[in-house]
This record gives structure tokens, C-alpha cells and sequence, in this order.
């Protein structure tokens, strides 16, 4: 089971492909605070990818923070292993931590079941919404909900996300 | 004509994409059958040659080039006309191939 709507942040301490170990202390300040389960081999959380980077590039300036988490095991799928990791991350200029949760016990402890699948916490660290970034994996310009931007500007101004929990789309987290 | 579908269960929008290939053969006048195929092992998608759910063959041609994809239990990469990465083919995509597969 997904870490349910108004559960507290759990704390992890990953390691990211920019060399630091990346610890939730660190986004304590952040008003939102999203964790974004992700990978580098499966088209759904490439066909998202683009909409995480403009989103946390549209909300840096007002203290969002995402990091997004790898936790497939590298033996079944090598573009996914550390170096991989690495590599996107520098093709893609990403502007949030991308870590590796080698054990896989961040995922677990999160109930996290797909890449993409987000989880986006207040500035309590209460988990506010749960799922996915948006209705349409296929085209960005088609999109009707934006559920991940809107409970973003809901968190902003102080209010409930209306839509707290979607459905996670993508592929399945690949466990050891 | 021949024209197989295969996939894998655990990557989702499989339906959607069956769907839509099922869509695009009444448009074009098309009354041929879909051979579904799932693939649940290893073993088996190394005898399919399948390169990721969904994968569409007609007359042994895949509609796309394998690219990146490789063979295994993953979701398949398919890239649209605009160069965006989908986990779906496109209405496009199917409609050339199908084209393509039609004697002249």
C-alpha cells in the first residue's frame, strides 16, 4: 500500500549522481517538498520527464523542491544502474537530485509500485497528494488535469490539493 | 496480411494500444484478425524477439525500429513524428505501417 494522504515525510539518505548523499533534512525548508519516484529505461517517466524539469524549474523560485528516487534493480535493467543514472542526469540538465535507492527500502517504505509516481509533501512534511503528474503520459499539450502543478499552487496558497490522490501510470518499480 | 500483437501484463495502456490498432484497421477498410500475444517470461520474450509492451508486428515487420528498445519484460520506447517519447504507438505510426504492408 502507497504511504497514505496526511502521513508524515519518511526520511531517507540516498545517494545522488552530483556525489552527495541527499538526506530530507535538507528540503526541510522547502513550502513543498515533492518525491518522485523515476528511472531512466521506462517511456512513461520518459514521457514525463520534461514536465518534471519545467515544473521544478517554474517553482524553484519559490522554494519547491523535488528529488526524484531510481530504485529498479540495475541487474534487470542496466540503463538504469548509477552510471546510466548519471548520464541523464547531465543530458537532461536535470535541476533536482537524482538519487539511487540501491537497497530499494526508500520505495518500499513509500509503498511506490511505478516510475513516474509522485509524492508531494507540505511544508510539514504531510503528504497533501499522491499519484501521478498529470492525465496524459502522451501529450503534454493535451493535457486536462495538472494534477502535480495544481496541488503545487494549492499547497503555495495554503489550501488542500482538490484531486489528493490519482492513479500512479508507468511501469512497474522492478524489485530485486 | 499478418499482424501480431504482443504484450506484457505489467505494463499498463496495453489495452488502450490494442485499441487503438483495431481503430485504425476499420478505418482503413482492413478486416484482417489481430493475433494477441502475451509474453510472461524471459524465456519467452527472447523467442519473441520482443523488444517491450506493446509491440506490433506486420508480416514480421515491426512497425517501429527496435531503437533503443531491447529484448526483455520492459515497456517499449516509441518515439512520435515530433520526436517525443510515448509509450504508445501513435494513430500515425499504424496507418504507415499498415500502408506500407499493402501490396501496390
Amino acid at each position: 500500500m502507497p504511504l497514505a494522504i496526511d502521513s508524515d515525510l519518511i526520511p531517507f539518505a540516498l545517494p545522488g549522481t552530483d556525489g552527495a548523499t541527499h538526506r530530507t533534512e535538507e528540503f526541510a525548508g522547502a513550502p513543498v517538498f515533492g518525491v518522485i519516484f523515476h528511472c531512466n529505461h521506462c517511456p512513461y517517466a520518459q514521457a514525463w520527464e520534461d514536465r518534471l524539469i519545467a515544473a521544478q524549474r517554474d517553482y524553484a523560485a519559490r522554494g519547491v523542491r523535488f528529488v526524484l528516487i531510481n530504485a529498479n534493480d540495475p541487474a534487470k535493467y542496466p540503463a538504469d544502474d548509477f552510471t546510466h543514472m548519471r548520464s541523464r542526469a547531465e543530458e537532461k540538465a536535470y535541476p533536482f537530485p537524482y538519487l539511487f535507492d540501491e537497497t530499494e527500502e526508500t520505495a518500499r517504505a513509500y509503498g511506490a509500485t511505478r516510475t513516474p509516481e509522485v509524492f508531494l509533501f507540505d511544508d510539514r512534511g504531510v503528504l497533501r497528494y499522491h499519484g501521478a503528474p498529470d492525465d496524459n503520459y502522451e501529450n503534454p499539450a493535451a493535457v486536462q488535469h495538472h494534477y502535480l502543478r495544481d496541488a503545487i499552487d494549492a499547497l503555495l496558497e495554503g489550501r488542500m490539493p482538490a484531486t489528493a490522490q490519482t492513479k500512479p501510470v508507468g511501469c512497474t518499480i522492478k524489485w530485486r | 496480411m499478418r499482424i501480431e500483437f504482443f504484450y506484457w501484463e505489467e505494463c499498463p495502456s496495453h489495452d488502450e494500444a490494442l485499441a487503438r490498432l483495431r481503430a485504425v484497421l476499420r478505418e482503413e477498410g482492413l478486416d484482417v484478425p489481430v493475433h494477441v500475444i502475451r509474453v510472461d517470461t524471459d524465456e519467452q520474450a527472447a523467442a519473441r524477439q520482443f523488444l517491450g509492451s506493446p509491440t506490433i508486428r506486420i508480416n514480421d515487420q515491426d512497425i517501429q525500429p527496435p531503437g533503443e528498445n531491447r529484448i526483455g519484460l520492459s515497456c517499449r520506447v516509441y518515439y512520435t513524428e515530433e520526436g517525443r517519447v510515448t509509450p504508445l504507438p501513435t494513430t500515425e505510426m499504424i496507418r504507415r505501417a499498415l500502408r506500407a504492408a499493402q501490396p501496390e
